[in-house]
């Protein structure tokens, strides 16, 4: 176990995977040479060389699409799309070839194939660099979908991820990347489609993932400590397959959730959360199940219009204060 | 500059269809190749005359792209390959299947949606893929499979090996961003793949040169210093004598090439494309250039095959064909039981982790 940041621990995973299997290798913008634009990347040129580290031109439809035709050979590219935002131009890469050869073709290939791309917003990046666009991946039959929201499981998702035989988002956040916790030693994978109880409670649920997840669990564990609500926090992780087992169970013990995200409320992750509550635990609710997400606007520069946004900690905490039980469990 | 080929290397003029031209077969061409290309391009036209008529009886369903005038096209660029190239191609690639050969059989059953077809019904007639013939997909979104060539190409070079990956496409896949990004990563990685673009003349119903500022497409590589030429689609031995030149750069120098087949669609877009913004002239004219009956025409000419021999092979095609409707007829539907299954591939991969 050390104790390592959220960027080190993609790094040194990256690392460990092109030693492990030569037909893993990195491609991306900035990858190499300039070491990543996070510089998740950083020193990976140096150790393995240009064949496993491609730097490509900014040209995303094509380098996904042949991130994709690479991987109908049996390579396992690991690409870097270098924000969220970017992957709008590949996305026929990824909707029509990426999620449907293995199943149109008739299970004649498989495409195993990563695409790591941080997402999030709050740097002034304004409205075209500050997306979070899980939702349409999530739609999409034939992906899998994980956004990670601490170093462990960053760790174990891109493992899992790179030796998963299909395509993966993987989603990483541009306000994690400095985020520390300790991470397991050796070949530690974290399964896909199994959510994790980040903290026990009884009052009610949080559910949610990467950043927001993080923060969640600050909240919960800050109310915890002033003896208000004993919350419970479900970090999905991943977000296809959906762990709707460990949400409806927590739900049914709590009888309170609210879904705290970063990407836009309508037709969001907590739109489909939602659902899945009041289909399968519809009589232990106690309350309506609660959204917490970004307010409906293309992010704006001006930091007090930023600020005003995007959703947070005090959101979350009026939510809470809305929600919980008059009287603790 | 890198567009030098626009002659044939024996003089012919390959960059126009206007005119029939006088063709004699080279004398040292095996006469039993020969043969069997005529063979292969009369099974394309009877398959996909075939195809039409069950389609009409709703055998077939969705849509159908059919290869009718584009046999020597088909032909030619199958024949420029070797069978441990890589294919992809676009959504008309019934006879790209055939030439690969794939059994008309599995062809057929794929247009019939059954499980014996060569995507196990799953894909139809846009989506056909062998594994085992190399043919990596047909793809329905035009220029889709362009990078994904190049990826597969990718591959190629990454382990060394020196297989050559061909992707080929309409001339409205040449008007798309992926074509531009593909000739340019191909180019900059130095990647063994051929961009075959069949020139019919017409994207659906938009004329070339309405759809695209430069219409010699083969040009269009001169951007990207990616070199090319232009040969003429109904000349079967015109087309596989450019693909060899193309697969022995892509093959031996590792750079990409492109190959512009100026062709001619002798229907609709798809089957259900009645064909009414084309000039009556000018189909009359397209058709009267038929490639099939004029390669019969040189056999006959070249005392290659008598007339006896072209029935043989029209009543063997017939009953290939036949069979195949046969085949597909009888052939079961997938079990809806198996609706779901490959939408992921197993994790077996997690297991045998090195």
């Amino acid at each position: 176990m050390a104790e390592i940041s959220f960027r080190q621990a993609l790094n040194d995973t990256l690392r460990e995977e092109l030693k492990r299997d030569d037909n893993v290798f990195l491609m991306g913008e900035e990858i190499g040479v300039f070491e990543g634009s996070y510089k998740i990347t950083a020193g990976l040129l140096k150790e393995f060389g240009a064949r496993r580290v491609v730097d490509t031109p900014i040209a995303e439809n094509g380098f996904i699409g042949m991130a994709v035709g690479s991987a109908m050979l049996g390579l396992r590219p690991v690409v870097e799309i270098m924000t969220f935002n970017f992957i709008a131009l590949a996305m026929d890469e990824i909707l029509n070839h990426a999620a449907k050869i293995h199943y149109m073709f008739g299970g004649q290939t498989p495409v195993p194939l990563v695409i790591r791309t941080p997402g999030g917003g709050g740097q002034q990046l304004s409205a075209t660099h500050s997306q979070n666009l899980e939702v349409w991946f999530a739609h999409i039959p034939g992906l899998h979908v994980v956004a990670p929201s601490n170093p462990a499981d960053a760790k174990g998702m891109l493992k899992t991820a790179i030796r998963n035989n299909n395509p993966v988002i993987f989603i990483e956040h541009l306000g994690l990347y400095n985020t520390r916790g300790s991470v397991p030693d050796g070949d530690y994978l974290v399964p896909f489609g199994k959510a994790k109880i980040a903290k026990e409670g009884t009052d009610l649920t949080i559910i949610s993932y990467s950043r927001m997840a993080a923060m969640a669990l600050d909240v919960a564990r800050r109310l915890e400590q002033e003896n208000k609500w004993s919350v419970e926090v479900v970090d999905l992780r991943s977000l296809r397959p959906l762990d709707k087992e460990t949400i409806v169970n927590s739900v049914k013990k709590t009888g309170r959730a609210i879904v705290f995200e970063e990407d836009w409320r309508s037709y969001g992750i907590g739109a489909e959360i939602a659902a899945t509550v009041q289909e399968e635990a519809f009589d232990y609710l106690d309350a309506p199940v609660k959204r917490v997400a970004n307010v409906e606007v293309p992010l704006p520069y001006s930091k007090p219009l930023e600020s005003a946004a995007l959703t947070g900690a005090k959101q979350l905490l009026d939510a809470i204060n809305e929600l919980a039980p008059r009287r603790r469990r | 500059m890198s567009t030098e080929q626009q002659k044939r290397p024996d003089g012919r003029d390959a960059t126009t269809t206007d005119k029939p031209r006088v063709v004699t077969l080279p004398e040292d061409e095996n006469r039993e190749t020969l043969v069997n290309y005529y063979h292969q391009m009369l099974l394309v036209r009877r398959f996909e005359e075939k195809s039409d008529e069950m389609y009409k009886m709703a055998r077939i369903g969705g849509y159908c792209h059919l290869n009718l005038g584009e046999e020597a096209t088909v032909v030619g660029f199958c024949a420029g390959l070797e069978p441990k190239d890589y294919l992809y191609t676009n959504y008309r690639e019934h006879g790209y299947a055939l030439g690969r050969g794939i059994a008309p059989n599995a062809v057929m059953a794929e247009l019939f949606g059954k499980e014996t077809g060569c995507s196990f019904g799953r894909g139809g007639s846009m989506h056909m893929f062998s594994l085992e013939h190399r043919l990596l997909g047909g793809y329905g979104i035009v220029g889709g499979q362009v990078p994904l060539a190049v990826g597969a190409a990718f591959a190629v070079a990454y382990r060394g090996t020196d297989e050559v990956v061909a992707v080929q496409m309409g001339d409205g896949a040449t008007n798309g961003g992926p074509f531009y990004e593909s000739l340019n990563l191909a180019r900059i990685y130095k990647l063994p793949v051929i961009f075959f673009v069949v020139n019919n003349q017409y994207g659906m119903g938009l004329p070339v040169e309405k759809g695209s500022a430069v219409s010699e497409l083969y040009r269009k590589g001169c951007a990207f210093d990616v070199r090319g030429e232009r040969v003429d689609g109904n000349d079967v031995l015109a087309v596989r004598d450019a693909v060899r030149r193309a697969a022995k750069v892509a093959r031996e120098e590792h750079e990409p090439y492109i190959v512009e087949a100026v062709s001619f669609r002798h229907r609709g877009h798809s089957v259900i494309d009645p064909d009414r913004y084309r000039d009556e002239e000018l189909v009359r004219q397209g058709r009267s250039l038929d490639p099939v009956p004029a390669f019969a025409r040189h056999l006959l000419e070249a005392h290659i095959i008598d007339d006896q021999g072209l029935r043989a092979i029209d009543e063997q095609v017939e009953q290939v064909v036949s069979e195949a409707v046969r085949f597909a007829e009888e052939s079961p539907f997938p079990a809806v039981e198996t609706l779901f299954d490959h939408i992921y591939a197993s994790d077996e991969h997690l297991q045998e982790s090195k």
